[in-house]
């Protein structure tokens, strides 16, 4: 078993897929899940604080946008466990979204760069190329046995 | 309970969503968010305009759209992105026009960063609660009865004494303690008046000390400065109707207002440093020789492109300043110079972030400096108006508003 991180990194879809294969996915939600459920003095309903953005300039420098600092603060750490990753061209925000093109491209910048086995597809406009997508998945998911 | 809509970008992500649901709770509103469909996103360049790539900036447009179809849904609105992100400010700014220009609801923009905190935002939450909540007070248009006005600022306080739609007395102190100085700003008032503390029938406090200085004299109105310094402004310059915007260059920090029949539109409190402020120019007085009241009129016979003076920052404009001088530029020049760069910050970040509409009125002590509204005018290519008793704005607009009170 590997850990795979998706990207969009929202993606249930893909987090089933990857499951489905006895991977280990590695996705916002349940990053989240870790800070809801964890104990702490702060607000639900994400438990973001504003220590969350300063933890983001591991990733990115301090003239980047909060917003991105604080959504990386969330990703990173994953981007940095990954072993291997799925990445999605031309996400339709139906797939998952971190509602950041910014953050969206230094997620991919970071995946693309860590030299792990790394699948990247075009998101499926119909039928055919959506059987071939879920394919084309279970084949590389397979391959990391 | 007043509904402000959030259409935003990033703040829950910067940590700061609790900040401003505490801000909108301290001013007795709630933050909504209002429901689109997926096909409202989708569809957000037809219905919008314009279509980008991050995704919760196209949900801040849909939301956005949703509003002006149903106005109904909420009494005001809050745009709020990241600072620093371009994609984030053309949307924000593009977000503050469709909804001024296809409702009457009132919108407050601003760029946040994880420092933001629930007190830096209370004055403009307060000023938009306001504008959505008291539209009827604001609409007054006269001063009746006896009443006074305390505006306790950063760096003065001022007060007036008005009866029957007329000023009657006045006083000006610089502010150190900050009863202390409300007291004699007001006594002062009250003796060129020639009227008794006992028989001003309504006091109403705006200003930094508005809440000390109100609890302290028992006012009857305590006010931000936004709301009550449009009042006042289009009262002195007698434009209560129709279109106006009111700059205010302040001690600490400046507002650009876009007003409509008296009430604000959309608004702007902010500045980056001193070095956009009236501190820069009390700064540039000193380093000259010359009294403040002096520095005006002094710049006015100079030419601030024979200096070049960038106070972005208050360090580097004082070096500017004293280099400049130093190469034996005329002292003219370097006043207007002061005022020049002075005037293109707020142009630069602040009136790029409502609507300039004429009259343009500018209020406040600064707009004395006579070298300030005149850079003014020359970077807006607008005539520029700066009423009798502009630096009483603050009181004069306390004490219109407070007669209101007083007749109810």
């Amino acid at each position: 078993m590997v850990k795979v991180m998706v990207y969009p990194p929202t993606s249930m879809i893909l987090a089933d897929l990857v499951e489905r294969t006895g991977h280990e996915a590695l996705v916002v939600s349940k990053e989240v899940r870790k800070k809801v459920n964890t104990p702490g003095l702060d607000s639900p309903p994400l438990n973001m604080t504003p220590d969350d953005p300063k933890k983001g300039l591991k990733y990115a420098a301090v003239d980047v946008p909060s917003g991105v600092r604080g959504r990386m603060a969330l990703l990173g750490p994953m981007i940095e466990e990954a072993d291997a990753a799925i990445v999605i061209r031309g996400d339709d925000c139906t797939l998952g979204c971190t509602g950041c093109a910014r953050t969206n491209e230094l997620t991919r910048f970071l995946l693309k760069t860590k030299r792990i086995p790394l699948i990247e597809l075009d998101y499926p406009e119909d039928e055919f190329s959506a059987k071939q997508f879920v394919h084309k998945i279970r084949e590389f998911l397979e391959g990391l046995n | 309970m007043i509904r402000i809509a959030q259409l935003s970008c990033g703040p829950e992500y910067s940590g700061i969503q609790g900040e401003l649901e505490k801000a909108a709770e301290m001013v007795g509103a709630e933050l909504i968010f209002p429901e689109v469909s997926l096909e409202d996103v989708r569809n957000v360049e037809e219905r919008f305009g314009i279509k980008v790539a991050s995704g919760d900036l196209n949900l801040a447009m849909a939301r956005a759209t949703r509003i002006v179809e149903n106005p109904d849904l909420a009494d005001a609105v809050f745009v709020a992105t990241c600072f620093r992100c371009a994609e984030g400010a053309i949307v924000r700014s593009e977000i503050r026009k469709y909804i001024h220009e296809k409702s009457r609801i009132p919108v407050l923009s601003y760029s946040f960063t994880e420092r933001t905190t629930a007190e830096t935002l209370l004055t403009r939450m307060e000023a938009l609660v306001t504008t959505a909540k008291f539209k009827g007070l604001l609409s007054r248009e006269r001063q009746t009865g006896l009443t006074a006005g305390i505006d306790s600022g950063s760096t003065t306080t001022k007060a007036v004494v008005m009866k029957d739609n007329q000023i009657i007395g006045t006083g000006w102190v610089p502010t150190t303690e900050v009863i202390k100085s409300a007291e004699a700003a007001y006594n002062a008032a009250l003796e060129s008046a020639g009227v008794k503390r006992e028989e001003i029938e309504g006091l109403g406090t705006t200003g930094y000390g508005r809440h000390l200085v109100g609890k302290e004299f028992g006012a009857k109105l305590i006010q931000e400065e936004i709301t009550v310094n449009s009042k006042g402004a289009v009262f002195l310059a007698d434009a209560q109707k129709g279109e106006a915007t009111v700059i205010d260059i302040g001690g600490m920090d400046n507002k650009a207002i876009s007003v409509q029949d008296g009430i604000p539109g959309t608004f702007t409190m902010g500045g980056i440093c001193a070095g956009a402020s009236g501190r820069f120019l009390e700064l540039t007085a000193r380093r000259l020789g010359v009294d403040i009241t002096e520095l005006g009129k002094l710049a006015l016979k100079g030419d601030h492109r024979k200096v070049p003076m960038n106070s972005y920052c208050i360090v580097f404009g004082t070096q500017s300043l004293v280099n400049s001088l130093s190469r034996g530029s005329r002292p003219e020049d370097v006043a207007m110079a002061a005022c020049h760069s002075v005037a293109e910050q707020v142009f630069e970040q602040q009136l790029q972030e409502v609507e300039v509409k004429e009259p343009v009125i500018m209020v406040g002590g600064t707009a004395l400096i006579e070298g300030l509204p005149r850079a003014m005018e020359q970077l807006l290519g607008l005539k520029v108006m700066v009423p009798k008793y502009a630096q009483y704005i603050g009181c004069v607009g306390a004490s219109l508003l407070v007669s209101g009170l007083v007749e109810d």
